[in-house]
């Protein structure tokens, strides 16, 4: 399948402040295709221009120079802009800071209704997406007496209600407590598997990049590493050297390996950790 | 307690008055205050407090919540029917004191305000108790569309309203979190006199404003995300339709206006 975000040789700076001081880059030269369909993750520690990259995809941040294109389409040009939002739909961080109305079905609704989508299209669509994240018992709720991690969905479904192909996580489980990360985590992983629709989650969680069928890292604006997450985390004293960490697991099987135990470096979760030391016990 | 704040003060239910079209909710309940005021004697007002009972009846809602609302305004009902005890003009002496004195009008003109009142403000909350904040912001918004033609933004309106709906009680709950802060922090937020506490309230305004604008600005993010673009070429997933039961209301409150005009004609006019 062909790429739907397609990034070429982007940079992007923010505007000055005011005492007219010019920023640095915040994003250099990055140059990657997001495939359909995929599941990738961007890691990256704070200020690593990580969240400067998500918006850049779906025109929120127009590169200074370079191009980005989704579906074929220029993010510069402001006639793609509603197209590009149409393809192309994003979550926050903050789930308080996005959610619109007061009745958790109206927030849904809101996408469709901006598209001019028929009210009998557009009511099918909120249960649908409702059903898909698992939030349709709360559909007559009002969003603040949900937990982080209901209100996180419902913002997802939001997006789903719109019908895009493609959502982009800006670290939508940095404010969340552990069992709400699960939930959201669970959700994402199920519309890319069950609606084909491609993810790309920013974060700076490790044990979510794991989930994902590729792992991008960036650092100061560039891109530091880029393949599966095998091959990312076995490099674990590089990304040591940037500030990230490494799953737990990864981290036990290489400080045993250190101590001359012969054991594989390339674990990703505990489950894997627990079967190779197993393995090592027998032998 | 942030908890457990109510936004407006819908009060769930299934009825008739639940079901009935916001927009003739609104526009009825304009025509019952109107109604009230051509009122001239206590049978037309009867007729109106006999109707607003069955409404009452009807809606479900539990008459200790309306005397709640009733509650806050009981200053405002007892000055004006001490005011019209005392200020009525003509008919018989009933106590003299000197200084002023108390006619049997006086008596009956401070007991229809006092009733005429108490009807208002039950009529007008029973409306909101059964309509909800989302319903009458939308039904305002198709009420006054008409406004469009003088070029005025109906829609930018009914949209701030509803965020400002929406971002109520995550602004209470801010607000909790900023004044724990500095609480924690040895802030004395409660002794002192009046210009002692405005002045510790400051350093709970800043913060607030602070954030409220760094809120505004992500929602407007999320909102153009979204696709959202103004009021134009937008669908709404909830269509509202008149019904049977909105116009069978109508016809009860024609009917309720001409009884009223009828009993105004028919009996002696109090004021």
């Amino acid at each position: 399948m062909g790429n739907i975000i397609e990034f070429e040789n982007v940079s992007f700076r923010y505007e000055a402040d005011e005492e007219g001081q010019v920023l640095p880059l915040a994003v250099k030269n990055v140059t990657l295709g997001i495939e359909e369909g995929s599941f990738v993750a961007v890691l990256g520690h704070n200020g690593s221009g990580k969240s400067t990259f998500a918006k850049l995809t779906n025109a929120i941040n127009i590169p200074e120079s370079g191009k980005v294109t989704v579906n074929g389409l220029d993010t510069a040009d402001e006639n793609n802009t509603d197209e590009i939002r149409r393809t192309v739909g994003m979550v926050f961080q903050n789930p308080d800071n996005q959610i619109v109305a007061t009745i958790v079905e109206d927030d849904v609704a809101f996408g469709p209704e901006n598209l001019g989508v028929e009210p009998a299209e557009i009511r099918k669509r909120v249960d649908d997406a409702l059903k898909a994240v698992n939030m349709y018992e709360f559909r007559n709720s009002e969003p603040y007496k949900l937990s982080g991690g209901q209100k996180q969905r419902v913002a997802i479904a939001g997006v789903i209600a719109m019908q895009t192909s493609c959502i982009v996580l800006d670290e939508p489980t940095a404010m969340l407590d552990p069992n709400g990360r699960k939930e959201v985590l669970a959700t994402i992983k199920r519309l890319n598997r069950e609606r084909a629709i491609t993810v790309v989650l920013v974060t700076h969680f490790m044990d979510e990049a794991v989930e994902a069928d590729r792992v991008v890292v960036i650092d100061n604006g560039e891109v530091y590493m880029d393949g599966t997450p095998r091959e990312v985390f076995s490099r674990a004293d590089e990304l040591i050297a940037v500030g990230l960490d490494v799953p737990q697991a990864t981290q036990l099987a290489k400080a045993l390996n250190a101590e001359g135990i012969d054991i594989r470096t390339d674990i990703l979760n505990e489950e894997e950790c627990i079967r190779a030391v197993l393995e090592l016990l027998k032998e | 307690m942030v908890r457990d704040i109510t936004i407006g003060q819908y009060y769930p239910g299934k009825s008739l008055l639940h079901k009935m079209d916001p927009r003739v909710k609104i526009v009825l309940t304009l025509v019952f205050i109107v109604v009230i005021f051509l009122c001239k004697n206590f049978w037309s007002l009867g007729l109106m407090a006999a109707f607003l009972f069955g409404g009452i009846c009807i809606s479900g809602v539990p008459v200790k919540m309306l005397l709640k609302s009733l509650k806050a305004i009981l200053l405002i009902i007892f000055i004006t029917a001490l005011l019209n005890l005392f200020y009525a003009t003509g008919g018989k002496t009933l106590l003299d004191l000197g200084f002023a004195k108390i006619t049997d009008k006086g008596v009956y003109t401070a007991i229809f305000m006092t009733v005429r009142i108490s009807c208002l403000i039950t009529g007008s909350s029973l409306m909101t108790y059964t309509t909800t904040p989302t319903m009458l912001t939308d039904a305002i918004e198709r009420l006054l569309s008409p406004l469009k033609v003088f070029h005025i933004q109906v829609h930018t309106l009914a949209m701030m309203m509803t965020l400002a709906l929406r971002f109520i009680p995550t602004l209470i709950e801010e607000i909790d979190k900023i004044m724990n802060a500095q609480k924690a922090r040895g802030a004395d937020l409660e002794s002192g006199n009046i210009i002692d506490r405005a002045k510790a309230l400051v350093p709970i305004l800043v913060p607030l404003f602070v954030s409220s604008f760094r809120r505004a600005y992500e929602l407007a993010f999320a909102m153009e995300c979204r696709c959202y673009t103004g009021g134009n070429n937008r669908t709404r997933m909830k269509q509202m339709k008149l019904s049977l039961l909105d116009f069978g209301f109508v016809l009860g409150a024609a009917a309720l206006l001409a009884g009223v005009i009828l009993l105004n004609h028919f009996f002696v006019k109090l004021i």
